[in-house]
């Protein structure tokens, strides 16, 4: 079966209004994106839809309670808050440095968790 | 009270401040330096730790803090200095700063070009009028972002969410990643009013409940807030009776808008812009005053911080030049741009064509209603369009930009009117 399926891209903050003909889960046409991204973040939200995971991980004796952190690459989009919940037992000690892993291999994703800035110490 | 002297001097260490402070260095300004209040320099970035900054400047998807280290590193690289903890308390027109320091105490800066970078605040609650009581539970979506993200406090556990604003979103996914519960986001207007790629994958992956046409009528609690009560509303946002809803609630956070910080600007005698709330700039960023220019959120505000970046980057070139060769020739009547058909506002307001000849003009306006279809966007002289954009739509939540350059200089005049509007295909 032949159907129209809209989509909004959130590969960058253009946010592209992508309509996809999709036939048997087969990805026929798409028309709307501004670029190759779109092609690519349809296909994925057919198939194995993904999402960035942004939070934050509690830190020992630093300047602030909190560091934030992002998952290196999207993660399969049904596990987002389990990796979620997993970080908030997660407690590092002051210094953290930006880009340093804060949990390798997030529940066996194959994506690390990395600290986007410095926590120096208080 | 000790005296200093600089070439460029930018008032705020954010996204605006940090990009002006550095292009004015690269543009040839000796003394940079950026008066910032807080300890941390980046405004807001430190607090939104979510991704999606930096892919139009930096070509990767960067993190609020990312973003903010990127630029702190670039401006110390080009050798700006900057003097944090520090308040500024008072400018006049003649360019002085007089500024309460914690390192140095109560200090005087005569710098001989001024950016002023100061981003914007949140409408607060009092802005709204939303009858019921007064208890605790009522934040701006700002407000519990920072104590989330950076205090590491939970604001509440069943939440409301009034306004479909990009921080309101952003905040109801972030608390629903950390275990609350988000009852419902509210838009009192037809459409949300942030990005779409926000709705997408903060509000619809996690099945937030969305009203649009509707608000809030009545806060219910004592102590806490208890419940709210919400009204869908007519065409002219008249709540329609009969329509009430109660959603027990214990936290209300309040996305409703932005609003350029301008109590500096207005003290030194800078003219602004009743439709932005900022400074009237030149196409150089100038403001109403010789020698202060103004970049980023205090001039209009921005979607997208990549852009306030690089209108603050235009915006320090053109305060290095001031400080270095003083006020440009100029023809003395400026082109006047204004806001027409379903266009709500037009940055810059006005230009001298020397400008163009020399830099181009970046123009940058949003429209007023959503037009969900191909449509134009012009801007017209004496009923000739000057230049022509056509869009697959135009939303208020997304800027329109256009190059202006030396070819379409020569179809205008000194004193000529440029009108920015909006006409079907």
């Amino acid at each position: 079966m032949r159907e129209t399926k809209e989509f909004i891209c959130v590969t960058c903050p253009v946010g592209c209004t992508i309509q996809a003909t999709i036939e048997d889960g087969e990805l026929l046409n798409v028309e709307g994106n501004t670029c190759k991204r779109g092609i690519a973040f349809v296909q994925e939200e057919l198939t194995a839809p993904r999402r960035t995971l942004c939070t934050t991980v509690r830190v020992h004796g630093g300047k602030l309670p909190l560091v934030p952190v992002r998952s290196e690459e999207p993660l399969p989009k049904g596990r987002v808050l389990d990796v979620a919940a997993a970080l908030r037992d997660v407690l590092l000690d002051a210094p953290v440095t930006e880009g340093q892993i804060v949990l390798p291999d997030a529940l066996g994703t194959g994506v690390d968790i990395r600290a986007t800035r410095d926590m120096p110490v208080a | 009270m000790k005296t200093r002297a600089c070439d460029v001097l930018v008032i705020g260490g954010g996204p605006a401040g940090l990009a002006a402070a550095t292009q004015a260095r690269e543009s040839g300004a000796e003394c940079v330096m950026v008066l910032e209040r807080n300890d941390d320099l980046g405004g807001i970035l430190p607090q939104c730790i979510h991704n999606g900054f930096g892919v139009s400047i930096f070509g990767s998807d960067l993190t609020g803090p990312e973003y903010a280290g990127r630029w702190i590193r670039k401006a110390l690289e080009a050798g700006v200095g900057f003097l944090d903890r520090t308040m500024v308390l008072e400018i006049d027109k003649s360019r002085r700063v007089v500024a309460a320091s914690q390192r140095e105490g109560l200090i005087e800066i005569l710098p001989k070009a001024l950016v002023l970078a100061m981003g914007c605040r949140e409408r607060p609650r009092g802005a709204l009028a939303i009858p019921g009581t007064r208890p605790a539970g009522v934040y701006t979506a700002g407000t519990a972002q920072r104590l989330v993200n950076m205090e590491g406090h939970m604001p509440g556990e069943r939440v409301v969410i009034l306004g479909s604003g990009d921080i309101g979103m952003i905040m109801a996914r972030r608390m629903t990643v950390e275990g609350a519960q988000v009852m419902a986001m509210l838009e009192i207007l037809p459409y949300v009013s942030g990005l779409r790629r926000n709705l997408v994958q903060c509000i619809r992956d996690f099945d937030i409940p969305l009203s649009l046409c509707t608000t809030v009528t009545e806060v219910r609690g004592r102590d806490r807030v208890e419940a709210v009560v919400t009204s869908q509303v007519d065409e002219r946002w008249r709540p329609i009776p009969g329509s009430q809803e109660v959603i027990p609630c214990d936290t209300l956070l309040l996305s409703v808008g932005l609003i350029p910080e301008n109590e500096l600007s207005r003290m030194c005698g800078v003219a602004i812009d009743p439709l932005t709330g900022g400074p009237l700039v030149d196409g150089r960023y100038g403001t109403s005053i010789p020698g202060i220019f103004a970049a980023g959120n205090v001039v209009h505000v921005y979607d997208l911080v990549d852009d306030v970046s690089a209108s603050a980057l235009r915006a320090g070139h053109h305060a290095a030049q001031f400080a270095c060769c003083g006020a440009p020739a100029s023809d003395g009547a400026a082109v006047k741009l204004r806001a027409g058909e379903n266009v709500h506002h037009v940055v810059p307001q006005t230009l001298d064509l020397a400008t163009l000849v020399d830099d181009g003009v970046h123009v940058e306006l949003r429209v007023r209603q959503p037009v969900e279809e191909a449509v134009r966007v012009q801007l017209v002289h004496d009923g000739e369009v000057i230049v022509t954009k056509r869009e697959r739509y135009a939303r208020p939540s997304e800027m329109v930009t256009f190059e202006l350059n030396a070819k379409h200089m020569n179809k205008l005049e000194p004193g000529a009117s440029l009108v920015a509007q909006t006409a079907p295909v």
